[in-house]
């Protein structure tokens, strides 16, 4: 097995049941491994985050756990139901919300939610409890009878999410679900999903690209990338370690050669990292002291300091740590965008 | 097999919801029903036959007089006349006449002398249904001319007597029920190919796989929703058709309890294909990719615009195989022959077994991942 790098909680120690154990899981595709060897477990009522960037594995992850596709290798346990053997007993105890918006747009939002109850087996009585419940839990009472397509982007992610609980699953699968919201709506999907794992003792397995809803929702977070499970712990045991407790951004207004040098040197410094030219990220102990230390250097060699700016370490930071890379690279591939050489320029 | 039916109610609604998908279905047979009912099948009217006589005897007269009768009662064509040869070849060829008839020197003196008189006509051929016309009309004229004066009182001759079954079929009602099986067609291939493409390409079916729905309830409710939604459309243009033709079938109750076996055993036939067709299939654009292939290569093999025994053996076989075939046969066999379950049983036998034999195969390649 590949230990992540940083493993510091076991459930075991929790105290409470196990809701999903996932032990050695490997996804193939011909040639190409998809998720290398991974194992971790989420226990009852947690909200348990996988983050990482697009395409590292996190969605045929949550996949493989759903039943929706099949696992190369390993073993996957879902509320106590082998996801191989028994994956009747795992779909009716889990609930799914995939990336896509798949309600309807030509259904009200009642009958969107009253198919997926006929769906899981919820019997008449029961299934109008149901929806009233998860209707007022979201919010949307009050649309129950519009049209799916008239709802904005935060409305149809929170019926989404309503359609997701109305059989009442123990367990929630949500990938990505606040990815195309607005910012305003996101913090209302982050309050709503909160609030629903404390008002339903829900254990909530999420996947995201967003340092910030991590963060925010998550009691533990697992960081994967390129497959592997790189890190694992809760957001603050994450922060707590990287080396150097705070980050120091500082942009001089010319770049020379010496700067990533010197700032290495400088006291309790731990790392530099060089975002752009002139534009620089140091990982420090102290971020106070480091930041005096820079002002007198950068006096004493008569260059000037056109920002700098002291902030805690954040899960950007843990993510470069752990992958020598930011996160937000991944989002847009640089080749992409990359121009064309000029005539005669060399690369 | 509530989760079945909780699939059916979820297309079905989403059907009346957006009703283009029936409107759509319906428009382009109708058209075709339409406008080809109106323009084909009708009689040439008003072609222009140019006259070179070079004879001018009485027996020319006769003639002339003959084809003035013609284009004054049944308005085939009118005469024009000419005194060059050459110039009424080459306006043959140019389409300024649709023919030309030679009458040639000696014509009236070789008729009385009954020495193989003969006329000429110059006709052209590569509009074969007008030069048929013509040279059907002008058949008539001489037969008409080489009769007796006075008919023997014992034939000598064999007679053909014709005794038609049923009243005259004229093009549009031929045309019905080749347009009720396209219209069931396009449904299919909408309601059924499309739609299911484009939600599986949507992630709605990743949604309906984490739920506990089985396999087969969820391929009999796919299934079930779009073979609905043809049988609507094969009603519907059934019933606007039969109105549109002047067919007054649908008045009938027997008549109508054959049509809607005949529309339900083609909704499962044409429906079980296309779910064979699609089954594995991920891209959208392949279902509008094929949708005129399939057109082509099932519609008019079928029999539906032209006689299956004129076709040669290799499309004779694909007819055989094609389910439209027997769908076109048994609406024929009932719409314009009134055959009853005697005339269609073979067609209902074989559209429902096709059917539901393609079912069976789609059913285990039918895929319960991703």
């Amino acid at each position: 097995m590949s230990e992540p790098a940083f493993y510091p909680d076991q459930n075991a120690d929790r105290g409470a049941p196990t809701a999903i154990a996932v032990e050695h899981i490997v996804k193939r595709y011909g040639d190409f491994e998809a998720v290398k060897d991974v194992s971790f477990s989420v226990v009852e009522g947690e909200i348990f985050g996988l983050l990482g960037p697009n395409g590292a594995g996190k969605s045929t992850l949550i996949r493989m756990m759903t039943t929706l596709v099949p696992i190369t290798a390993g073993k996957a346990m879902v509320a106590g139901f082998d996801v191989e053997k028994d994956p009747d007993a795992v779909r009716r105890k889990i609930g799914v919300i995939p990336q896509a918006l798949t309600s309807d747009p030509d259904l009200t939002v009642e009958e969107n939610l009253s198919i997926y109850a006929k769906l899981y087996s919820v019997p008449r009585v029961q299934r109008e409890k149901n929806i009233a419940e998860v209707l007022e839990a979201v919010d949307l009472t009050k649309w129950r009878g519009a049209q799916t397509k008239t709802l904005s982007g935060g409305m149809r992610r929170r019926l989404e999410i309503a359609r997701g609980l109305v059989h009442n699953p123990h367990i929630f699968f949500l990938d990505e679900p606040t990815t195309g919201l607005d910012p305003v709506s996101r913090i209302a999907v982050w309050e709503m999903l909160d609030n629903l794992r404390r008002t339903r003792n829900l254990t909530m397995l999420i996947t995201t690209h967003y340092m910030e809803e991590a963060d925010k929702l998550c009691d533990r977070i697992a960081i994967v990338d390129h497959g592997k499970l790189v890190a694992l712990g809760t957001p603050m045991e994450l922060k707590h370690s990287v080396p150097g407790a705070n980050v120091v951004e500082v942009h001089f207004n010319r770049e020379t050669e010496e700067w990533k040098g010197r700032l290495e040197s400088l006291e309790g410094v731990t790392s530099v990292q060089a975002e752009s030219a002139g534009f620089y990220r140091v990982l420090t102990s102290s971020g106070s002291r480091t930041t005096m230390q820079l002002v007198e250097m950068a006096t004493a060699l008569g260059e000037t300091i056109t920002s700098l700016s002291v902030q805690n370490t954040t899960l950007d930071d843990v993510f470069v740590h752990y992958t020598g890379r930011q996160l937000r690279d991944e989002q847009v591939k640089p080749a992409a965008f990359m121009l064309p050489p000029r005539p005669g320029e060399q690369r | 097999m509530n989760r079945m039916f909780a699939i059916v109610e979820r297309e079905m609604r989403k059907f009346f919801r957006s009703p283009m998908l029936m409107i759509m279905s319906l428009m382009m047979p109708i058209l075709q029903l339409l406008i080809m009912g109106n323009a084909f099948g009708g009689k040439i009217v008003g072609a222009h036959v140019a006259v070179v006589d070079y004879d001018h005897g009485p027996e020319a007269v006769k003639l002339r007089e003959a084809f003035d009768a013609i284009a004054v009662n049944i308005k085939t064509f009118t005469t024009i006349n000419y005194t060059d040869e050459n110039k009424a070849r080459e306006d043959v060829r140019t389409g300024k006449v649709d023919g030309a008839v030679i009458i040639p020197k000696q014509y009236s003196r070789r008729v009385s002398a009954q020495d193989a008189p003969r006329i000429g006509f110059v006709t052209d051929n590569s509009d074969q249904f007008t030069s048929g016309s013509l040279e059907g009309e002008l058949g008539l004229v001489v037969s008409a001319l080489n009769a007796p004066v006075i008919q023997p009182r014992l034939a000598n001759s064999i007679a053909l007597e014709i005794v038609e079954l049923y009243p005259y079929v004229n093009y549009m009602k031929f045309l019905l029920p080749a347009c009720i099986a396209l219209a069931m067609y396009i449904s299919v291939m909408i309601g059924g190919g499309m739609l299911y493409i484009d939600d599986k390409a949507r992630g709605v079916h990743e949604g309906y796989l984490v739920t506990p729905i089985t396999r087969l309830e969820l391929v009999l409710g796919l299934n079930t929703a779009s073979a609905i939604k043809a049988t609507l459309s094969g009603i519907c243009l059934t019933v606007i058709g039969s109105l549109m033709a002047g067919l007054g079938i649908i008045f009938h109750p027997e008549a109508l309890l054959e049509l809607l076996c005949l529309i339900l055993g083609t909704a499962i036939a044409f429906n079980g294909m296309m779910f064979l067709l699609m089954v594995r299939v991920e891209d959208p654009l392949t279902p509008r990719a094929m949708f005129g292939v399939l057109n082509l290569l099932l519609f008019y093999p079928s029999g539906a615009m032209y006689p299956v025994s004129a076709f040669p053996a290799w499309l004779r076989a694909l007819a055989i195989i094609d389910p439209f075939t027997y769908c076109v046969h048994g609406f024929k066999a009932i719409i314009l022959k009134d055959g009853g379950f005697t005339a269609i049983w073979f067609d209902l036998a074989f559209l429902f077994i096709f059917g539901i034999g393609c079912l069976l195969v789609a059913t285990p390649l039918f895929k319960r991942t991703l």
